[in-house]
């Protein structure tokens, strides 16, 4: 079935990339409302299905019920949409965003630089300390911007009960058993893996779970500050993605499938059985929980039961630490111009009573240590102790390197699973993008 | 956008026609004047900024280097025209842009006016035909294209219609198989728009009179030689304006391929539009997005101008041309 709220959205975008067709203007307007009188907040997250988006409704009218006068306008986005499309061009034009989606590391870094996003350092002071370190992601020169409300790392979500009906005994540790998995599942007639490539990062995120596990972290970080690629790791990682492909573990047509949108998407072959695994972030059973209401006619939005979570196994032979993980977190940020309530509001989704609520509908890990306790979904808490055990976090590399170096590293990665290219024309591409910038 | 600045330029000349024939007069009528750009003044003000100013605006745009964010300081020239004219993805949607061109002037073109042919002629449920061949162009762009997205999803509708009938061996992945994707587009582009063509030829037929075909008739002309030699050649100008859209529209293609495929997968059905919004706002680079676009609308602007030229001018002689 088709989702009405997304037509309507993929309209507006359409109808916004029209107007953009012929330039770009920006208007002044809006925004830096004073305290005291009516004040409006916009908010906008990523959030398009039930539990987390009934959780962010339910925030902001308590937040409109504490502070008289105050009006949240909350809205759910497409991922992608809000990330590429809507919050640069409402920030661009200065207005119409208040509180919106913050997904830390290069992105942010932009904003700040170009003076769109509050200094919240001093007025969250108590908030920042006690969500503790993960919020260096959002901090740009020593000062905070932004917030995450959850940080988790990401694996394979499997389907127990096709692993059974394999004949898999454990869940794969090592390369070699990932790839042993692969053709018992095979054999037995299940497709093992879904894929999302029509979106692209689903896809791109093997290539960077391999250069993870074939670079150091030392290379890593470097890659990441400075943005280069030198490293025979790089095309080590393209290789080893090479092989992985050739060994067909995907669906019938990957390459044109979405990642998270109704039945026929990956999560949505995953939830309905239709395929074993899936590479996904930690936000994947609440995808699913939700494809399952709207799209497979189940009454509520709860993750299928068979499901069970591993890391990304490690490579024998390689740089790689092999504990690291890949990962990522949302958070978000106040626009420059959003009056004051929105810090309180930010903190309001970071105390422990709202933190508590997130971990406990199974929505993700929040990042209140105060909160751990909340979660209660086994598969979350594997997560968490993934997390927890992990010597070392990369970024999700997109992320990390900043929209254009990760836009040109995911069509090359794409292009790699479409059967062209070679691992080092990904690196290349990265190099050209990296230096147009 | 070139389409309707030939609309304004073409109104902007009758509207100062009537005061051509008396030269000579000094007076200045102060009231007509006000009247003409009473009436003008809105429309003008609205076009010249939601046109002219950010096609203007875009130009300025693309020789920097501009992420988009904070100010246009970093100027590089034409360099972000070279880079998108060497980029062989961009090549590649310049060429399946013409390849749209082209084939819609070929395939849908004849299909339309046969189709046309055929509805003009006395039948039985005629008007519910007609009815359900323009559905699909009334449609929104987006809805369409959601819609197809699940038809031809693998083990989708379509396959399991195709397999019903015995034609399983003919299933493809069509929107996922690269050298299948754009044959996939233009079938459900023509299926969107075929409509379109279609009405506007029954509109042509509508003005042809009748008294010509009941001319040919008594002269003991079949039915085959009164559509080549009075039903075509009076059809032209329809044809000629209908080629003319169906060109610009193809040039200018962006939300049917971006929801369907997103120009994918691998940029098998890429087209310039999908390009500037992948490169210019994906991957924020506004600079370089304002050079592909600045690309397209001259592409669009020397199609329209040539048209116009050597192959409208005859439709709008009196209007556009001075009556030539």
């Amino acid at each position: 079935m088709m989702n009405r709220a997304r037509i309507t959205r993929v309209g507006a975008l359409a109808a916004a990339s029209a107007l953009a067709i012929g330039g770009l203007t920006a208007c002044q307007s809006g925004g830096g409302e004073s305290s005291g009188g009516d004040v409006t907040i916009t908010w906008w997250h990523n959030s398009t299905s039930d539990p987390l988006k009934s959780l962010w409704a339910d925030v902001a009218s308590e937040f409109e019920a504490d502070h008289p006068g105050v009006t949240v306008k909350v809205e759910g986005y497409q991922n992608e949409e809000l990330q590429r499309t809507l919050i640069p061009n409402a920030l661009r034009s200065g207005g119409g965003v208040d509180l919106f989606q913050a997904w830390g590391g290069g992105e942010i870094k932009d904003q700040v630089a170009a003076g769109y996003v509050k200094d919240i350092s001093d007025a969250a002071a108590d908030t920042i300390e006690a969500v503790g370190p993960v919020v260096s992601g959002w901090q740009v020169d020593g000062k905070t911007y932004g917030l995450p409300f959850q940080y988790g790392i990401e694996g394979f979500w499997y389907n127990t009960d096709l692993f059974a009906e394999a004949g898999i005994d454990a869940p794969p540790t090592t390369l070699d058993e990932l790839y042993t998995a692969i053709d018992k599942l095979k054999a037995a007639g299940i497709t093992p893996i879904a894929v999302g490539a029509g979106d692209k990062w689903p896809a791109a995120h093997y290539w960077y779970n391999f250069a993870l596990k074939s670079c150091s972290p030392d290379t890593l970080k470097e890659a990441q500050s400075q943005l280069v690629f030198d490293d025979p790791c790089f095309v080590e990682a393209g290789e080893l993605l090479q092989e992985f492909i050739d060994s067909e573990p995907f669906q019938d047509g990957f390459l044109a499938t979405s990642a998270q949108q109704g039945a026929g998407s990956s999560a949505g072959m995953l939830a309905t059985g239709k395929a074993a695994m899936e590479l996904m972030g930690h936000w994947n059973p609440g995808v699913m929980g939700g494809i399952l209401k709207d799209d497979a006619g189940q009454d509520d939005a709860t993750p299928p039961e068979f499901l069970g979570w591993f890391n990304f196994p490690g490579i024998d032979g390689t740089a790689g630490d092999p504990t690291a993980a890949l990962g990522g977190g949302d958070g978000f940020a106040c626009a420059q111009w959003a009056p004051d309530e929105c810090v309180e509001l930010l903190e309001y989704i970071e105390s422990e009573d709202v933190q508590s609520r997130f971990g406990e509908i199974g929505a993700g890990i929040p990042v209140l240590p105060a909160a751990a306790s909340s979660i209660t979904d086994p598969n979350l808490q594997q997560v968490l102790e993934g997390l927890q055990s992990a010597s070392y976090v990369q970024l999700w590399l997109d992320t990390a390197y900043g929209p254009t170096v990760g836009g040109a590293m995911n069509d090359g990665i794409v292009a790699l699973f479409g059967g062209q290219g070679t691992p080092e024309d990904i690196v290349k591409a990265m190099q050209d993008a990296a230096a147009t910038l | 956008m070139s389409f309707s600045t030939t609309m304004t330029a073409g109104s902007a000349t009758t509207l100062a026609d009537p005061a051509r024939p008396r030269p000579r007069q000094r007076r200045v009528n102060w009231k007509s004047v006000a009247m003409i750009w009473g009436f003008a003044a809105p429309a003008l003000i609205v076009y010249v900024t939601f046109v002219i100013v950010p096609v203007g605006l875009a130009a300025v745009y693309s020789f920097f280097n501009w992420n988009g964010l904070g100010p246009l300081d970093r100027f590089i020239g034409i360099d972000n025209y070279v880079r998108a004219l060497s980029d062989p993805t961009f090549l590649k949607a310049i060429g399946n842009n013409l390849a749209i061109v082209a084939l819609s002037l070929l395939i849908q073109g004849p299909v339309a006016i046969g189709i046309a042919l055929l509805l003009n002629r006395p039948l039985k449920g005629r008007a519910l035909v007609r009815t359900l061949i323009f559905v699909p162009y009334v449609l929104s762009e987006v809805v369409a294209a959601l819609a197809f997205k699940l038809i031809l999803q693998p083990s989708g509708p379509l396959d399991a219609l195709l397999e019903s009938v015995g034609l399983g061996g003919v299933t493809q992945l069509w929107l996922a198989d690269q050298n299948v994707v754009f044959w996939t587009l233009f079938f459900v582009l023509s299926w969107k728009y075929l409509g379109f063509a279609i009405l506007l030829m029954l509109a042509g037929l509508q003005g042809v009179p009748d008294e010509l075909f009941e001319a040919a008739a008594i002269d003991g002309a079949s039915w085959w030689s009164i559509q080549r030699y009075i039903t075509l050649p009076l059809l032209g100008p329809t044809i000629r304006i209908w080629a003319f859209l169906s060109m610009i529209g193809s040039l200018q293609l962006f939300d049917m391929v971006w929801v369907l495929t997103g120009g994918g997968p691998v940029n098998a059905t890429v087209t310039m539009a999908t390009y500037m919004m992948q490169y210019g706002f994906q991957r924020s680079q506004l600079g370089f997005g304002s050079a592909v676009a600045v690309i397209l609308f001259l592409i669009s602007l020397v199609f329209a101008l040539v048209y116009q030229r050597f192959v409208l001018r005859r439709d709008f002689a009196g209007s556009v041309t001075r009556g030539a």
